[in-house]
């Protein structure tokens, strides 16, 4: 096991995390019990999408709260790599690991469709080079609406920590923001589901350099091999 | 072993609970007079109210079919080839859902299910609780959810009602299924007036399941702990069973108790804890969901199925509000709870596992020697009843039926009552057809939906057919999955329409490259005690079970709704058809839009020429009349073989079957799939007289349009002429954007596609976004 998915209760997007992770990156991965601890051998953590705890307060309120996310914040100052899908963004968001806040989409309805994305260059690992300019991805959410006060969305654009920003915003989210990461860049969060974007029955591929790009310095004794089946 | 009389039951502990059984209060339960003699004659004695509570919950129309069983029996229920894929594993009616082999050990349960009353009074909760309950009734059965469609029906959009209901019904659905992580491939959603007040909400779930992981919901061996999972007993719901089996009047909104309300994270949580305790060998012996009559009815039907008796008590129970009695805690329809019989010995192995999921499980009673059900409150015996009375001695009735006069008139209805088209016309009554919202898109509905999580979606919602890859099950196929009703024709021929439910339904199949395996339907019609109404119940499914017969597609299962009335009458006949296919390899997985210029357009099955019943009738002229097309079933076998084969040989780019609107409207959509792709297009009819609204928005069965690259043109051409499929060469795609139509090397149209597609795309959004609700 090197990359652990974390499953909350409500989580419904740990399967097909597992799915990119083992089966189409062949990166052992495993998931593991919200009430479990953070495997020791642990590499790179996915917070999958889903509805962890029903989410009838706001996305990701409860999940906070949950034994294991003590661990991750552990996992997180000593640098390891976390990437936080839909419901993971909102709980990374609402456990202070990233800044900001996801709200009701400004539709209000769920939205779910290929979504067109820009990609920013942001670090070494999220830039135009690995990912390409455009990309398209799933989205599905009801919540997907980012905002931040000033300071934070100022401090954020300074230090080029978007990621990924909406071609023809779907939930109103400030300055077209669809992912964004740490200042630190070792904790990233998207509303896009990149792992439902990867094999040839899907609508499309682009969810691959997205993993790829979270995935590859942590692997640097050789390039991943990719099966898209 | 009802051996001997049982002596009169000691009092209730809750004495509102022992009053006398008055006639009031049996006509109150929706019990008949001759029924109530029945229950006297069964049990020796008179019922306490508990007990009326029970019966009148497991006679009622919605558990017992007794309205319906007879005819019910029409239909086939398993394959007459027995070596042919899609075998029946579990027949209709026999557990809580269907289950058919899709090959490598592995099956497909599923089944579609209505929540129209309580929809009709809460679209929200209706709608949300209505995914709920056929969600419980599928992975009751051991599978693992994989898809949900729904079938949808609403009374005329323009009306600010209609809107809310609307509105509410999908939320509804989009908050349950999208909680829960189970794709909505979207599903059929028609509007007409007939539906104003009643609105029609079916819900279909299928999952995937391993032969030898099939559940029954049977209790046996005696000795055996009966759990309580899920969370605590309310007073909601309350007779739901019985509130469904009613026609809906002005009062019926004091009827709100009636309706659940649902708790998806709830209901995931009780399907990962089943799913997982299920799969602990050996563990499991019974178990079955709390839908409809709630604890009454799964503590029967277990014990009945079982041949067994069953004791519960009460007091163990888990309950969320104080002080309910026996009548309350038996009749609940609280959602999200199931009860499950296992192993004597090993209840701390269910335990654990629901312990893991934080909820709860109870071990409120024991699987018990002979046929009876009891239940205990407060240490007294409340209801002693025979299982058995209550799930198959439930009365069952033919009633008389008449032909309605509008059904023999449309018979002898001819198309000279309408005036033809005009040629400068064609462009107006195109658009017209394409913003009527029953044709218009319908992605302001299915974009609600979460249809790609699972990862598995491989087309998405709005062509002919949903489609999902088996991943669950380690396969590289796909199961396609189609919903079909034109109420229109059911109500002009109700025979006919429900045939023509079926062989759309296939088409819709075939045209994904899908081979139709079986059936589910949801029976949705009105007071069966009006001879009118009974008769077109008793056309529709004779017609459906013919199909079934000939095409040998059996039904595994299905609901029936009936008293869909409200206002000023009956709603149309609406037999709801879903089907199930199977495409062998992704290769063969087909879309109903033209994404290439070049490709040649062709219509298998001859030139439309039917007017009646049309859309076409219904947005020029606002009619509803007319003789419905002919349905020949022989011609539609080889049509779908002729499509199917053709898809296999990699022949056709895309393929689209003609349905509502007719040729003009189905090429129109055919073409709304890229943003450049236009067509050229010219029909040469060798008819005399040739009607050019009948061809162009006539609704005649057995059409489908396919796309063609050129060098299989003439051998496509070829192998339809061997079927004797007539075949007309339309025209090419090309990059124009502009849909140029000839007809008779007559100019009809041209227009951009673009135009068409922004009203057809707009139509729901306009309705809808201007609303307030």
């Amino acid at each position: 096991m090197r990359v652990a998915i974390l499953q909350f209760p409500g989580s419904n997007c740990d399967w097909d995390a597992e799915h990119a992770v083992m089966d189409v990156l062949g990166i052992p991965a495993k998931r593991i019990w919200h009430k479990s601890e953070l495997p020791p051998e642990t590499e790179a953590v996915i917070v999958p999408g889903g509805f962890s705890f029903g989410d009838y307060l706001r996305c990701g309120a409860i999940a906070q709260f949950s034994p294991i996310m003590k661990d991750l914040k552990e996992f997180s100052e000593r640098g390891g790599s976390i990437l936080g899908i839909c419901n993971g963004f909102q709980i990374l968001c609402e456990s202070g690991l990233l800044p900001g806040a996801l709200i009701r989409n400004d539709c209000i309805d769920f939205r779910c469709l290929n979504q067109p994305l820009k990609v920013e260059d942001s670090n070494d690992r999220f830039n135009i080079n690995s990912l390409g300019e455009n990309l398209i991805l799933p989205i599905a959410h009801g919540e997907g609406n980012y905002c931040a006060d000033e300071s934070t969305l100022s401090l954020l654009e300074e230090k080029d920590q978007v990621l990924l920003r909406y071609t023809g915003n779907p939930n109103g989210s400030i300055n077209d923001i669809a992912g964004i990461r740490n200042s630190a860049g070792n904790v990233y969060g998207m509303m896009p589901h990149p792992e439902r974007a990867v094999s040839s029955h899907h609508p499309c591929l682009d969810g691959l350099p997205v993993l790829k790009a979270f995935f590859d310095p942590l692997f640097s004794a050789g390039p991943i091999e990719v099966s898209v089946s | 072993m009802s051996d001997s009389t049982p002596s009169l039951l000691p009092p209730n502990p809750d004495p509102v609970l022992n009053v006398e059984i008055t006639e009031e209060l049996i006509a109150q339960h929706g019990i008949l007079p001759d029924e109530y003699e029945q229950i006297l004659k069964i049990l020796g004695r008179v019922p306490n109210l508990t007990e009326l509570g029970i019966f009148s919950v497991m006679w009622s129309e919605h558990c017992a079919y007794k309205n319906t069983r007879k005819l019910l029996r029409l239909f086939p229920t398993e394959k007459r080839d027995k070596g042919a894929i899609g075998q029946v594993l579990v027949k209709a009616g026999d557990e809580n859902a269907g289950v058919i082999d899709v090959g490598e050990g592995w099956g497909v349960a599923f089944k579609i299910e209505s929540h129209n009353h309580p929809s009709a009074i809460e679209p929200f909760e209706g709608a949300a609780t209505g995914v709920g309950g056929i969600v419980r009734d599928i992975f009751t059965m051991g599978a693992r959810p994989i898809l949900l469609t729904n079938s949808l029906r609403f009374g005329n959009l323009e009306s600010k009602q209609v809107k809310r209901l609307f509105r509410g019904v999908v939320s509804g659905i989009s908050h349950y299924g999208n909680c829960l992580g189970i794709p909505n491939m979207g599903g059929d959603v028609y509007f007409d007036e007939c539906y104003e007040g009643n609105p029609l909400v079916n819900a279909l779930c299928a999952g995937v399941l391993k032969h030898e992981d099939i559940q029954k919901g049977a209790a046996t061996g005696v000795g055996n702990p009966v759990y309580y999972v899920g969370p605590g007993t309310g007073r909601d719901g309350l007779g739901g069973a019985s509130f469904a089996s009613r026609e809906l009047t002005e009062e019926s909104a004091e009827d709100r108790p009636a309706v659940q309300k649902g708790d998806p994270f709830m209901e995931k949580l009780l399907l990962e804890a089943c799913l997982e305790m299920m799969k602990i060998p050996g563990l499991v012996v019974g178990i079955q969901d709390m839908g409809a009559a709630g604890l009454t009815c799964s503590t029967c039907e277990t014990a009945s199925r079982g041949n067994s008796g069953i004791e519960i008590d009460l007091d163990l129970v888990p309950q969320r509000e104080t002080g309910m009695n026996s009548y309350e805690i038996m009749l609940s329809e609280s959602q999200e709870r199931m009860l499950v019989i296992v192993k004597k010995g090993r209840e701390h192995e269910l335990e654990d596992v629901f312990k893991k999921w934080d909820l709860h499980a109870a071990h409120i009673g024991e699987v018990k020697e002979g046929d009876r059900m009891v239940v205990r409150h407060k240490g007294v015996v409340v209801a002693d009843l025979p299982a058995k009375s209550l799930t198959d001695e439930a009365p069952v009735y033919d009633q008389p039926s008449t032909e309605p006069i509008h059904v023999s008139n449309s018979r002898i209805w001819t198309e000279q009552s309408i005036p033809d088209l005009e040629s400068g016309s064609v462009e107006n009554a195109v658009k017209n057809l394409l913003s009527h919202p029953t044709i218009a898109s319908k992605r302001w509905v299915w974009q609600q939906y979460d249809h790609m999580v699972m990862s598995g979606c491989k087309i998405e919602p709005g062509s002919d057919a949903g489609v999902v890859r088996l991943s669950i099950a380690g396969m590289d196929k796909y199961l396609a999955i189609a919903n079909d009703c034109n109420n229109r024709f059911c109500y002009l021929d109700p025979y006919k329409g429900a045939q023509i439910a079926f062989v759309e339904c296939m088409r819709n199949l075939a045209c994904s490259g899908a081979k139709a395996l079986a059936v589910t339907d949801n029976l949705n019609f009105g007071n069966p005690n009006k001879p009118e109404a009974y008769y077109m119940l008793q056309q529709c499914v004779k017609g459906l079970a013919e199909a079934c017969s000939f095409f040998d597609v059996p039904v595994v299962g299905g609901n029936v709704s009936l008293y869909n009335e409200h206002g000023d009458g009956a709603i149309d006949p609406t037999p709801v058809v879903s089907m199930v296919g199977l495409i062998e390899q992704q290769e063969q997985v087909t879309r109903s839009q033209i994404e290439d210029s070049g490709l040649e357009i062709i219509l298998l099955g001859g030139l439309p020429h039917e007017l009646g019943g049309s859309y076409y009738l219904q947005t020029q002229f606002g009619k509803k009349e007319g003789k419905v097309p002919e349905v020949d079933l022989g011609h539609e076998m080889s049509l779908q073989n002729l499509l199917i084969t053709q898809i296999e040989q990699g022949r056709i780019q895309a393929a689209h079957d003609l349905s509502e609107g007719g040729l003009l409207v189905g090429l129109s959509e055919m073409l709304f799939g890229s943003d450049k792709i236009g067509a050229q297009i010219s029909i040469t009819s060798k008819e005399d007289v040739l009607r050019l609204d009948a061809l162009l928005f006539g609704e005649s069965q057995g059409r489908v349009l396919v796309a063609v690259t050129t060098p299989h043109l003439s051998e496509v051409e070829k192998v339809s002429n061997e079927s004797g499929i007539p075949f007309h060469y339309l025209g090419q795609s090309d990059e124009s954007g502009v849909l140029n139509l000839e007809v008779n090397n007559q100019k009809m149209m041209s227009i951009h596609v673009d135009e068409l597609k922004t009203i057809w795309e707009k139509a729901i959004p306009l309705h809808m976004d201007a609303a307030t609700s």
